[in-house]
């Protein structure tokens, strides 16, 4: 008897392997954490896009909870993003943006187009506080708690789901 | 003609196990476009296996040195500008997944929640190893030990027979 069950050993190999590999179908690869996530936001010593002449810092994120927003000119989907961005300012929600890998033209005729939900724009051309962000593609979003730690990340597009179901939530419980 | 079967089969398995060694040598990347200059050969090598072992956190199933997105070109150039500052490679490495998490490494670590990953192939063959054994001992004792002495007999008669024959 003993010996019958153990030729069904193999069976239940496969189907625990089977499932394993079933399971993984649904993951989807991109939503996965930030390895910023708990930690501060990177130090950065950047202009602003509206002004060559003015640097800002880390500091600028600190006292109230932010939402950074990672977008770029070449960006379509940061184009469908802005209404919803433009929603959470009006909610009072304070959003800083980082212009990445842009030029200073195209960056502000993106916001001449499609409006300006942004408190103030840092402007990246080279990508490097991008780099710091751990961003590879944009829109990507970043929750900032007031004494500047990355508490939620967002990686790719907003929807208005998003916004009622996540974003706002997660500004609530930080505030 | 048993030598000429055993060779055959030698040489069989051989070629079989050259062509699934060749499969799973890693294959140079083509996509990486920059020309570099290297002061030394050494430093060459080693941004070839750190480009070659870094995932593009963008395209999922592709080394850096193998992928064309913009990501990719951002941390080769990373890898490049820290090996010529004398950078080790943990050093690189950390910086990376730093910033991109373990998600970047094509060779996971071997930490806590990694020791399933790594511990599960070497704990099988073990177990594939021990079954293996423990029936093969049982073979060999069982033809000798399990027989009554009428069958030993009647076996000792049909050796016998043979013999004499």
């Amino acid at each position: 008897m003993t010996r019958r069950l153990l030729l069904l050993l193999p069976l239940v190999g496969f189907l625990v392997l089977g499932s394993f590999l079933y399971l993984g179908l649904s993951i989807n690869p991109f939503e996965r954490d930030s390895a910023l996530m708990a930690r501060e936001f990177p130090a950065f010593e950047l202009a602003t896009l509206g002004d060559p002449d003015q640097v800002v810092d880390e500091s600028l994120l600190e006292g109230e909870v932010t939402l950074v927003n990672v977008w770029g000119e070449w960006c379509p989907t940061c184009k469908q993003e802005m209404p919803q961005l433009l929603d959470l300012a009006e909610r009072g929600v304070r959003l800083v943006g980082v212009d990445y890998k842009d030029t200073r033209d195209k960056g502000r005729d993106f916001l001449d187009t499609y409006g300006n939900p942004f408190e103030i724009n840092i402007f990246d051309p080279e990508g490097t506080l991008g780099f710091d962000l751990g961003v590879y593609g944009a829109p990507e979003t970043f929750l900032v708690d007031r004494d500047g730690i990355i508490r939620y990340h967002h990686t790719g597009y907003i929807t208005p789901v998003d916004v009622r179901e996540t974003i706002l939530p997660e500004v609530e419980k930080w505030r | 003609m048993a030598l000429t079967r055993r060779l055959m089969l030698w040489l069989g398995f051989m070629s079989s196990l050259a062509f699934v060694l060749a499969l799973l040598l890693p294959t140079p990347g083509l996509a990486a476009s920059e020309v570099r200059e290297f002061s030394d050969p050494v430093t060459e090598q080693r941004y070839r296996d750190l480009t070659a072992t870094l995932r593009c956190p963008k395209c999922e199933n592709q080394a850096i040195d193998d992928s064309e997105s913009p990501i990719a070109g951002d941390m080769r150039e990373r890898v490049y500008t820290q090996l010529q500052d004398g950078r080790s490679d943990k050093e690189i490495i950390d910086f990376m997944v730093e910033r991109f998490g373990d998600y970047v490494l094509y060779n996971p670590r071997l930490e806590g929640r990694t020791l399933l990953l790594w511990g599960l192939p070497v704990a099988l063959v073990l177990l594939g190893l021990l079954v293996v054994t423990l029936i093969v001992r049982a073979r060999r004792h069982a033809s000798a030990r399990d027989l009554s002495a009428e069958e030993r007999a009647r076996l000792d008669a049909l050796i016998n027979r043979e013999r004499t024959e």
